[in-house]
């Protein structure tokens, strides 16, 4: 029978789905619920370095493509986030599930501080945010847009902390392996792609978007096969770990994103559908796959599709 | 996929009112599906969406208490405004019994009376024992009473029905017929009181909370009830009032 486990930089995680970053907050009890109902990783939601209360409702809908939200960085703030963080990672280390802390910042220098603060909880990788696309109106243009501002965001961050770090890149840019590239120069150990798309949708009847943001981010279903192509590209560029992501949603996607290079394998908007639940189902489908086409472990499908 | 995430506009067919600070806005055209206890979020759009109780299925009716900004235009929508609604969101009620006892706290009545209606129409047994502050805050006791159920309500100040907290109503409402379940809306410590209450008797207990729901979905978790909580209830941590709930099943 398939083994579902995976060695990512030096950790050992029971299979390779992670929750992504953004999905549940950063709640102990939602975490280690994801983990009891099989996620492999668990990803805390961003938090910058201030108390941010989000966007104003709507922010999530479920449409026929996936989800659009926008949700607007609701957190904490880093220094309140520390002792949540510790909590978390005390539950998930008594159950062998390592703990990814997302972060933000509106400026390169105050990445560099909520990565120290963050550091205090003793997280297992600090996930670095760049490409929310959701709060442009209040923080400007994306780190995640160029080259050199990405790479300026983790050379900050490779300075601040000795954690490892992934960088969370943005599906629209048209060098998505050139901004891994450079990430990668600076010290990133690893990349996380993708965050969402930007998107809208617009209610006809109302004549107005849905979202009180106006805009959001699209993931789910829509978002795989962008997802994909990110990975592959980043896959072919770079040699770093990947962690996929973006409408996983069945045992089937998770094998894709594996084939175009991920090692792990983020899970978000597919929780809305079935629940923490759905890590064990994507687990017993991808276990299935694995059983009908022969693979015995994760590693021999890495890349498959790109070779 | 679930189709229930866009918005459907309504127009409002008929208010309602409730008590002195909750309408019920009865819109023009049903929604299918529904169990009774589920909700929906309603959007105006421009200004706010918020979740609200599903009073009524056909037509779709909502309850709506006038206590903030969004609430309050909520419950100045006259005949033939619009509003958007999403949903029927989460996990409602589910009748386990035929003679039922239904407790609601304040506005906690709302999802009560569509559990009721349908409680009635299989002709089953129902108790309604309804708790208010006072009695200009009580609601739906006669709209209970309409429906055929057996009414007893409390007010805190002892304006009509029992001198107390609902629970009074609820011991009454037990000793003159012992039901096979427990139904509940309205605010936490009610809640768990009622959870030890029923524990106590070995009544299966179906309990709806209420809590911080932004995103409706099971996303976004503002609406995790708190671990004390569960843990006083004897759930496991990290339960989404959204998704999960909002009834609680004990």
């Amino acid at each position: 029978m398939a083994v579902l486990n995976v060695n990512f930089l030096g950790l050992s995680l029971k299979n390779t789905l992670v929750l992504a970053s953004g999905i549940l907050g950063t709640s102990p009890s939602l975490m280690t619920r994801c983990a009891l109902e099989g996620a492999g990783g668990i990803t805390s939601k961003s938090c910058g370095p201030e108390p941010r209360a989000g966007h104003g409702n709507p922010v999530a809908l479920a449409w026929d493509g996936g989800v659009i939200n926008a949700i607007g960085l609701t957190n904490p703030g880093a220094k309140e986030e520390v002792p949540l963080l510790r909590e978390t990672k005390k539950r998930l280390s008594a159950i062998g599930v390592p703990l990814f802390a997302s972060i933000f910042a509106p400026t390169i220098e105050q990445f560099g501080e909520v990565a120290r603060v963050i550091t205090e909880a003793e997280p297992d990788l600090i996930e670095v945010n760049i490409s929310c696309p959701n709060v442009a109106s209040e923080f400007g243009t994306p780190f995640s847009a160029s080259v050199e501002s990405a790479a300026g965001v983790i050379r900050e961050v490779r300075r601040a902390v000795s954690l490892p770090i992934s960088v969370k890149l943005a599906p629209n840019v048209p060098n998505i392996g050139d901004i891994a590239h450079a990430a990668a120069e600076e010290g990133a150990d690893a990349i996380t792609a993708v965050n969402t798309m930007p998107a809208m949708l617009i209610d006809a009847h109302a004549a107005k978007p849905v979202l009180r943001n106006q805009t959001g981010g699209l993931s789910g279903p829509a978002l795989k096969p962008i997802a994909l192509r990110c990975v592959a590209e980043i896959a072919l560029r770079v040699k770093l770990p990947i962690i996929g992501t973006g409408g996983v949603d069945s045992g089937l996607d998770a094998a894709e994103i594996i084939m175009a290079g991920a090692t792990l394998v983020g899970v978000g908007s597919a929780v809305w559908r079935d629940g923490p639940g759905v890590f064990r189902r994507i687990n017993d489908e991808l276990s299935a796959f694995m059983d009908q086409e022969g693979y015995s472990k994760v590693d021999e499908m890495r890349g498959m599709a790109i070779r | 996929m679930k189709q229930e995430g866009l918005f459907r506009s309504y127009q409002v067919g008929e208010v309602r009112i409730e008590n002195e600070k909750t309408r019920t806005l009865i819109l023009d055209a049903a929604l299918d599906g529904v169990q009774p206890g589920q909700y929906v979020m309603a959007w105006l759009p421009g200004l706010d969406e918020r979740p609200f109780s599903i009073s009524g299925d056909d037509p779709l009716a909502i309850t709506v208490a006038d206590v903030g900004a969004f609430s309050h235009r909520l419950t100045q929508l006259e005949k033939g405004e619009r509003v958007w609604v999403r949903g029927p969101f989460g996990r409602g009620f589910s009748l386990v019994s035929q003679s039922h006892l239904l407790v609601g706290g304040g506005y906690g009545a709302a999802p009560l009376s569509l559990l009721a209606k349908k409680a009635r129409e299989m002709g089953h047994s129902v108790a309604v024992a309804l708790g208010a502050r006072s009695k200009g805050d009580m609601m739906m006791a006669s709209a209970f009473e309409g429906m055929g159920c057996r009414v007893y309500t409390a007010t805190e100040d002892g304006s009509l029905g029992v001198n107390g907290l609902v629970t009074a109503a609820v011991e009454k409402a037990y000793e003159v017929r012992e039901p096979g379940a427990l139904y509940a809306c309205g605010p936490n410590p009610m809640l768990l009181a009622l959870a030890a209450f029923a524990r106590e008797k070995g009544l299966p207990a179906q309990l709806s909370f209420e809590a911080l729901i932004r995103c409706g979905i099971g996303l976004c978790g503002s609406c995790e009830l708190p671990e004390a909580v569960c843990a006083q209830l004897g759930i496991p941590p990290g339960f989404l009032v959204c998704q999960d709930g909002p009834v609680v099943y004990c």
